[in-house]
């Protein structure tokens, strides 16, 4: 079993024009062992992920599979020869059954029919075999998010895969439910499955890898064991030099409230409430953060603040005097919002666009950008020079499209924009999301330079360091209310954890 | 950046005018014909002093239809209206404008502004439809043409014609005062004089000025900016403060407002009444020609000239028994090149355009900090 590695690369090099990509890569995986593949964001990890499931065609180099040497053309090549991947995000069809999600595109059939029967006893003998328990005629719909991806490890298994890649599995789960991954994932090894994890979490990697092999700037640097490192020698080794921290010392809330928002709910057009009874305040210099897993109304509520949704109820005012909810959004930007879009690519950037006028972008109404009706081309390009100077945008002028830039230089841009206009009220969703520990370690300095000068900043992250490290305050938002509010101080991540999935709910502070 | 976007703007419609041409001739060896001989038939007969200002003639309104259409195509809005729009705009306008007499140049800008009016309705209706009931543009103005056809004809021909002169039904003559004179005396200063009977219709100027309002209003006005980044970026556009639905209905309603002066240079420069076989068919040519302009007035000016040309020319083919529906190939062809051509094109340049940012990227990273 041991003599030939499940997956050996050597030499894989693929070229793309703007990003890291894969340079001179190295990677012996063993068969049967649970092998973890770490890096920043950015060092190459998807590039290597799909190169091995046959997404992306290497430029040079070889892919052994069980000692074989393979150019996979498609997934579908991967799959037959015993590769499985569960992507960070879920492929799922909410209205199915798990049975139904299963078997969907490789359905076995009696006659003309789909043989419902034999599926759902493989199914559970699968499920038996590798502690993946889940009932298979359950709508999708009804799961928590680690079911789902369990659901996702069992599809991969159903269609005969050996060799498992988990794309950032714990991404979206929380502590609880990471421990029940990695109890599969234990069984899996157990069965002498292969499991490829890629993460940048550390301390999971530590936890569940039996070999790590470390990536940056698109090369493999080093391959360790958990026993031979501790979490601080990784990190290093991933990011090459010392590790920041987001950090704030000392406190700059003054007393003054900027925003006060009251009793905010937001029914949805299909009659789903989606918040309910949203209270809080904003003080100068204050940083109020925003805890919750994706999905538990963190959209809706920047939605709702910035008014891009039409707000059923409640008050926000800003300023003391000045009631926001019914205000458009233009309006409410004219009048001091700022918003760092969670998704930069789909609310912030105008990719195919040069970067003053992405500079311009929520902004257009006035000076700099605009001059009465006309768009002010030169005080334009200007204030975009001088977001790049300060905030290290890595680009040749402000006359490059936005999509030639990297997603840090992208987000630092984003950033620069929104904080360079000196809102009143920033709201930064996930503002460091997908982008490399340098360009983090920038964000995070400048919004805690933002708060000593005064700032009001809502942050809404999923990273719960950096929340932790970054708030004043802290409200965990479960089910579009406020569970709790909690003191940065005083909270662990796990403790974090237990409010974010309800298991735990009161104010404690 | 100033030589991709000069490789995309000029580089791509000389390729594609080509591929059209290469493709046109394997139409005509099949057929028998030599291409050369109609090809040079054409050229011959198409450079004289009158076909050139016919071609000119024949340009102004499909460059104004494709205009209308442009504006929406900036946002991502497909307004197939504007046929229906410009029709109705004539109707009335050459309608209301015969109704009274004011100083000249006063009642030719009464005329437009009514024309103006009626497609603004008439396409806002859509703008309307898809903000209020969530209509898809490209249905409601296929039924605005249809609704917009018979409506004029009801009204023509039951409210608004006015004469029998034989055979020939139209409304009554607008008085000389909402005519727009011909340009022939400008031509004169340069030395052409074309033959009795040829002129250059007067609206080639407000063609001109429209071209130019459209390009400040597109891209250069804060107005320009929030149609553009609609058009880019739904989703980012409405983050930035830009209220989609009024968006919507603003761009559908400018788009109408200039589709109703496709049909001014024919109605106040050429027939000054609306008649029964008034030209149809600006408005659909138009999309042609604003898709072979990729939006950018002088391209579209370009694209409506080369059309004007090959309608203009292609008159003679007739005389040398060349079945003229080659240049309606020709115009299929073209469209599709252009379309197919200025993609490659694009994403050729911006592949360069992003490995030229990467290297200079890269570059700043090896650069030592300061």
């Amino acid at each position: 079993m041991a003599s030939e590695p499940a997956i050996q690369l050597s030499g894989v090099t693929k070229r793309y024009p703007g990003v890291v990509a894969n340079r001179d890569v190295e990677l012996t995986v063993q068969s049967g062992e649970v092998h973890a593949i770490v890096g920043e964001n950015g060092a190459g990890k998807s590039t290597l992920v799909k190169i091995i499931y046959g997404m992306i065609r290497p430029d040079e180099g070889t892919v052994r599979i069980r000692g074989r040497e393979t150019h996979f053309k498609t997934p579908k090549d991967a799959i037959d020869s015993g590769i499985g991947m569960v992507h960070q995000h879920f492929m799922l069809a909410d209205n199915l059954t798990v049975l139904e999600n299963i078997i969907l595109g490789s359905e076995p059939r009696k006659g003309m029919e789909i043989d419902f029967r034999s599926a759902s006893d493989r199914i559970r003998e699968i499920g038996e075999k590798y502690g993946l328990n889940l009932d298979p005629s359950v709508k999708v719909e009804k799961l928590s998010v680690g079911e789902r991806q369990r659901v996702e490890i069992l599809k991969v298994l159903y269609r005969g895969a050996r060799i498992l890649i988990l794309d950032e599995p714990t991404a979206v789960l929380v502590p609880q439910e990471v421990d029940d991954l990695f109890a599969s994932i234990r069984d899996l090894k157990t069965e002498g499955e292969t499991v490829i994890f890629i993460s940048h979490k550390l301390d999971e990697v530590l936890a569940i890898a039996d070999s790590i092999t470390v990536m940056r700037m698109g090369q493999t640097v080093a391959t360790t064991t958990p026993s031979q490192v501790d979490s601080r020698q990784l990190a290093e080794l991933m990011i090459g030099s010392e590790l920041p921290t987001p950090e704030t010392r000392e406190s700059t809330v003054q007393d003054q409230v900027v925003l006060d928002v009251s009793g905010l709910s937001l029914v949805t057009e299909t009659g789903r409430q989606v918040l309910r009874d949203i209270s809080f305040q904003i003080r100068r210099g204050e940083i109020v953060g925003i805890a919750g897993v994706e999905g538990n109304g963190q959209g809706p509520l920047v939605d709702s603040l910035i008014g891009l949704e039409q707000v059923a109820t409640g008050r926000m005012i800003l300023n003391g005097d000045d009631d926001l909810v019914d205000d458009e959004a233009r309006d409410r930007r004219m009048k001091g919002m700022g918003l760092i879009p969670e998704d930069r690519h789909r609310q912030g950037l105008l990719l195919s666009s040069p970067l003053w006028e992405n500079a311009a972008l929520g902004h257009q109404y006035g000076a700099p950008f605009a001059k009465g009706p006309w768009i002010d081309k030169r005080g334009a390009r200007r204030q975009t020079e001088a977001i790049i100077a300060r905030f290290g945008v890595k680009t040749p002028g402000p006359d490059i499209l936005a999509t030639a830039l990297s997603g840090g230089n992208q987000q630092k841009l984003v950033v620069g924009r929104e904080i360079m206009a000196d809102p009143a009220v920033l709201i930064a969703a996930q503002p460091t999301r997908g982008i490399d520990i340098g360009a983090q370690a920038a964000v995070w300095e400048e919004l805690k330079t933002a708060r000593a000068n005064g700032m009001a900043i809502l942050l809404i992250s999923a990273d719960l360091d950096e929340l932790i490290g970054l708030s004043d305050t802290i409200y965990v938002l479960f089910e579009g209310e406020f569970v709790a509010r909690l003191d940065p101080n005083e909270v662990t991540p796990e403790v974090l954890g237990s409010y974010m999935t309800g298991a735990r709910s009161g104010a404690a502070s | 950046m100033r030589r991709s976007k000069l490789l995309t703007s000029v580089l791509a419609p000389l390729i594609a005018i080509f591929i059209s041409f290469a493709i046109a001739s394997i139409v005509l060896l099949v057929v028998d014909i030599d291409p050369l001989t109609a090809y040079q038939a054409m050229w011959t007969f198409g450079t004289s002093t009158e076909s050139l200002v016919s071609m000119v003639n024949r340009a102004i309104p499909l460059f104004v239809s494709a205009l209308a259409v442009a504006v929406g195509f900036k946002m991502g809005l497909f307004n197939i209206g504007v046929e229906g729009a410009y029709l109705l705009a004539a109707l009335v306008a050459a309608y209301f404008g015969a109704l009274f007499v004011l100083p000249s140049v006063l009642h030719v800008f009464a005329i437009l502004l009514i024309g103006m009016a009626v497609g603004a309705i008439w396409n806002g209706l859509a703008g309307w439809l898809k903000v209020k009931r969530g209509v898809h543009e490209v249905i409601s103005t296929i039924m605005l043409n249809f609704i917009g056809f018979s409506l004029s004809a009801y009204l023509f021909l039951e409210h608004f014609q006015q004469e029998r002169e034989g055979l020939i039904v139209a409304t009554s003559a607008i008085p000389a005062s909402g005519w727009i004179p011909s340009l022939n005396p400008v031509l004169a200063w340069f030395g052409v004089e074309p033959r009795a009977g040829t002129e250059l219709h007067g609206f080639l100027i407000i063609a001109i000025v429209l071209g130019v309002i459209y390009h400040y209003l597109v891209n250069r006005s804060r107005f320009g900016f929030d149609l553009r980044a609609s058009g880019i970026n739904p989703s980012a556009a409405h983050a930035s403060g830009v209220n989609p639905k009024r968006m919507v209905v603003a761009t559908m309603v400018i788009s109408g407002a200039m589709a109703g002066l496709v049909g001014m240079s024919t109605l106040l420069g050429f027939t000054h009444r609306y008649v029964q076989d008034f030209p149809s068919g600006f408005g659909f040519t138009g999309i042609a020609v604003a898709l072979l302009g990729r939006n950018h007035p002088v391209g579209i000016a370009f694209g409506a000239l080369l059309f004007g040309f090959l309608e203009r020319s292609s008159i003679i083919l007739d005389l040398e028994n060349v079945p003229r529906e080659i240049v309606t190939i020709f115009f299929g062809v073209v469209v599709l090149a252009v379309v197919i051509v200025y993609e490659v094109v694009a994403r050729y340049a911006t592949r360069r355009a992003v490995a030229a940012a990467a290297r200079a990227t890269a570059e700043l990273e090896e650069a030592p900090a300061a």
